[in-house]
């Protein structure tokens, strides 16, 4: 089968899909025959996927100390 | 071997703790709660980034909840409604403090529309399980995170963080899976451009002349 090829800038489009899972599969054997021959979308890309993880990993919201004390006796009161 | 009855899940038991918080439990409304607990203040934090805020929008969207249940029709999960109610609960605060009144107008003028270009960084490959120790990286990813319109934030945090579906994402902010997805693509891409230039290998290396073009 013959991939038809796509420029740049629908792979940018794409690429936040991509990594979801979220391209058909014609798309994606499009964008994966893209990255086998542009040096800068599979840096876009890495990079894309870099922060997917840094920010699952890396981004975390302490919750205040008593929180979840405070929130059973707001529960209790009401 | 089938015994031909259902096998409890997850979903029963909610469905269970439901139907005894509807008669009056509360306990068992707080087993309920319990597990979305983190996920209610993050999805608050998400807009408001203030923790006491959060807190408070977190009770106020809990209690909300509580009233509400009997109109919980089983159609969503339940943290992803509470998430919802918290979200609106946090855009209304937003909108009643009007101390964010300068972002939320520069946000109207920022549509999704249009092409993002993603800034031309060479190459970006390190592993970054390996450079997340590194508290001047933890540092600089909440500073790219606080730098995100709310928009853009609210969803890469339900996404990345909270793990939510495109789905999910789109019934807990109220917008159509494809906003959430160009809203996605946004946020990385700033999140990229944003961090980019110190993770490019220069960090790494420790050179110090790259002082100069990092934006932290």
């Amino acid at each position: 089968m013959k991939v038809i090829e796509i420029s740049c800038l629908e792979v940018w489009r794409e690429i936040s899909n991509f990594l979801d899972g979220e391209v058909d599969p014609d798309m994606r054997a499009r964008m994966e025959a893209h990255f086998k021959v542009c040096a800068h979308c599979t840096a876009i890309l890495d990079g894309t996927k870099n922060i997917v993880k840094l920010v699952g990993d890396g981004v975390e919201y302490q919750m205040p100390e008593g929180f979840s004390k405070r929130l059973y006796d707001k529960i209790k009161d009401k | 071997m089938s015994t031909g009855t259902a096998k409890p899940d997850c979903n029963t038991t909610e469905s269970e703790l439901i139907q005894r918080v509807c008669q009056g439990d509360k306990e068992a409304f707080y087993s309920l709660v319990k597990p979305c607990e983190r996920g209610v203040f993050t999805a608050a934090m998400s807009i408001l980034n203030n923790p006491a805020d959060a807190e408070e929008v977190a009770q106020e969207a809990v209690l909300k909840a509580f009233s509400a249940l009997s109109r919980f029709r089983g159609e969503s999960k339940f943290s992803t409604w509470l998430i919802q109610i918290t979200i609106n609960e946090a855009r209304l605060k937003v909108r009643k403090d009007r101390k964010h009144l300068y972002e939320s107008v520069d946000e109207q003028k920022t549509d999704d529309q249009g092409d993002y270009f993603p800034k031309d960084y060479a190459d970006w490959r390190e592993i970054p399980s390996e450079t997340l120790q590194r508290v001047e990286l933890i540092e600089a990813l909440k500073r790219a995170l606080n730098s995100l319109p709310t928009k853009y934030r609210e969803v890469l945090i339900l996404r990345d963080v909270q793990h939510l579906s495109i789905q999910e994402t789109a019934q807990a902010l109220g917008i159509t899976e494809g906003s959430v997805k160009t809203r996605l693509l946004r946020a990385r891409f700033q999140m990229r451009d944003a961090l980019a230039p110190g993770i490019d290998g220069s960090w790494y290396a420790g050179k110090q002349e790259y002082e100069k073009v990092r934006p932290w």
